[in-house]
């Protein structure tokens, strides 16, 4: 798909990484930013009428962690399709693994490079 | 008869000695053209050469100014790509500053400022295990007041030092930022009392407190070069958006103290 105009769901929550994520999804021309505090409030936005087209979603989160989220999404018919970016400070190989195999596209460890996120995300846009 | 023949005879004689000397002659012209043409050819030829050659020096000079350009471009285009990533990560930790200075100053409530301080360390530092000491300028005693990652170093919660002892001390006492990699004795082996970084909370030349770092997140090695200045100056931020916080939790305290006295006098008198 084409990388402008694109919807992006931001699910962190800590204000500051949702505001520096939104930052560098800025630089995606009339990128369009829903964000949520957890994994509940990502599924409550992903029913809702906007389009998504790539989920960003940190792991530790309260009420709903970014796996349990990972896994919802890829069990859901409409949504499967949708590119998962998960960013989190768990670094661990295992962690990484886990988190693709429940069906994330990329696994990125904080502190994030924006140059990196920009990158993996026109990779994964320009796959769908 | 026969003088008739011999007449003859000469005369065909002669007519034959007049062609051979002819002959002789044209032969001669000929020799002599072919000796002239030769001559000519050879000059000619010498001369094409000679262009040739020089035309083949112009061609090879040409050639080494173009090889000459050619490597000065490829070194221009290598430094175009070093600014392009140096300009990116600029880019980048000015993107980190912007939003931690802007999430830094947009509250006046103390704890919440200290939980944006806390977020900041962990996820545009990388540190898994930190603490952050405030000053009490009454004592002169650097207390913790929020820390992370206790499990990794025990007893982190309760930090307490005196102004001027030890590192955290005399990091508090004179302003200047710690860093272990500074410090050649003991290899570098991280205790409470000897950080991986301290980093002074400071208005001016004012410390008000300090970031203390014990580790960093398994993906994170070591410090950057950018590290550290963007380390200053988040702490600059850091501390003004403390200070002032706290000076508002205080003069709102005092505001409801002074309310509820007014309202105690009102009500009385």
């Amino acid at each position: 798909m084409a990388l402008d105009n694109a919807n992006f769901l931001v699910v962190e929550d800590s204000p500051t990484m949702r505001q520096l994520i939104s930052f560098s999804l800025k630089r995606f021309r009339n990128a369009r930013i829903l964000e949520a505090v957890d994994g509940v409030d990502a599924l409550k936005k992903l029913s809702g009428p906007d389009r998504i087209d790539l989920i960003l979603t940190d792991i530790n989160m309260p009420v709903m962690d970014g796996l349990k989220l990972v896994s919802l999404v890829r069990q859901n018919a409409q949504l499967k399709n949708i590119p998962i970016i998960i960013i989190t400070t768990e670094g661990a190989e295992e962690d990484r693994e886990r988190g693709l195999a429940l069906g994330a596209n990329a696994y990125i460890s904080k502190p994030i490079q924006s140059s990196h996120l920009i990158k993996t995300i026109s990779e994964l846009l320009a796959a769908v | 008869m026969t003088e008739e023949r011999a007449e003859k005879f000469l005369e065909l004689f002669n007519k034959g000695k007049e062609f051979t000397e002819e002959l002789l002659r044209e032969n001669q012209r000929l020799r002599y053209r072919l000796a002239s043409l030769e001559t000519e050819g050879t000059a000619g030829f010498n001369e094409e050469v000679q262009r040739l050659r020089s035309e083949v020096q112009q061609l090879t000079e040409e050639n080494r100014r173009i090889a000459q350009r050619f490597k000065e471009v490829e070194e221009e285009n290598k430094d175009f790509a070093n600014r392009y990533i140096e300009v990116e990560e600029q880019n980048n930790n000015l993107a980190n500053l912007y939003v931690a200075s802007y999430q830094l100053h947009s509250t006046l409530d103390f704890r919440e400022v200290i939980q944006i301080v806390q977020e900041i360390v962990i996820n545009l530092i990388g540190a898994e295990s930190f603490a952050i000491l405030l000053l009490d300028e009454k004592t002169n005693e650097l207390k913790a007041i929020a820390s992370e990652g206790e499990d990794v170093m025990p007893g982190i919660e309760s930090i307490s030092t005196r102004l001027g002892d030890g590192i955290l001390g005399s990091v508090a006492k004179t302003g200047e930022s710690y860093y272990i990699n500074q410090d050649l004795e003991d290899g570098g082996k991280v205790s409470l009392d000897k950080p991986l970084a301290a980093v002074p909370l400071k208005i001016k030349e004012h410390v008000i407190g300090l970031v203390v770092i014990y580790k960093l997140l398994q993906q994170k090695d070591s410090f950057s070069a950018v590290d550290y200045e963007l380390f200053s100056l988040l702490a600059a931020h850091a501390a003004t958006a403390i200070f002032s916080s706290k000076l508002y939790s205080q003069s709102e305290r005092k505001l409801n103290t002074i309310q509820s006295f007014l309202d105690l006098l009102t009500t009385t008198s």
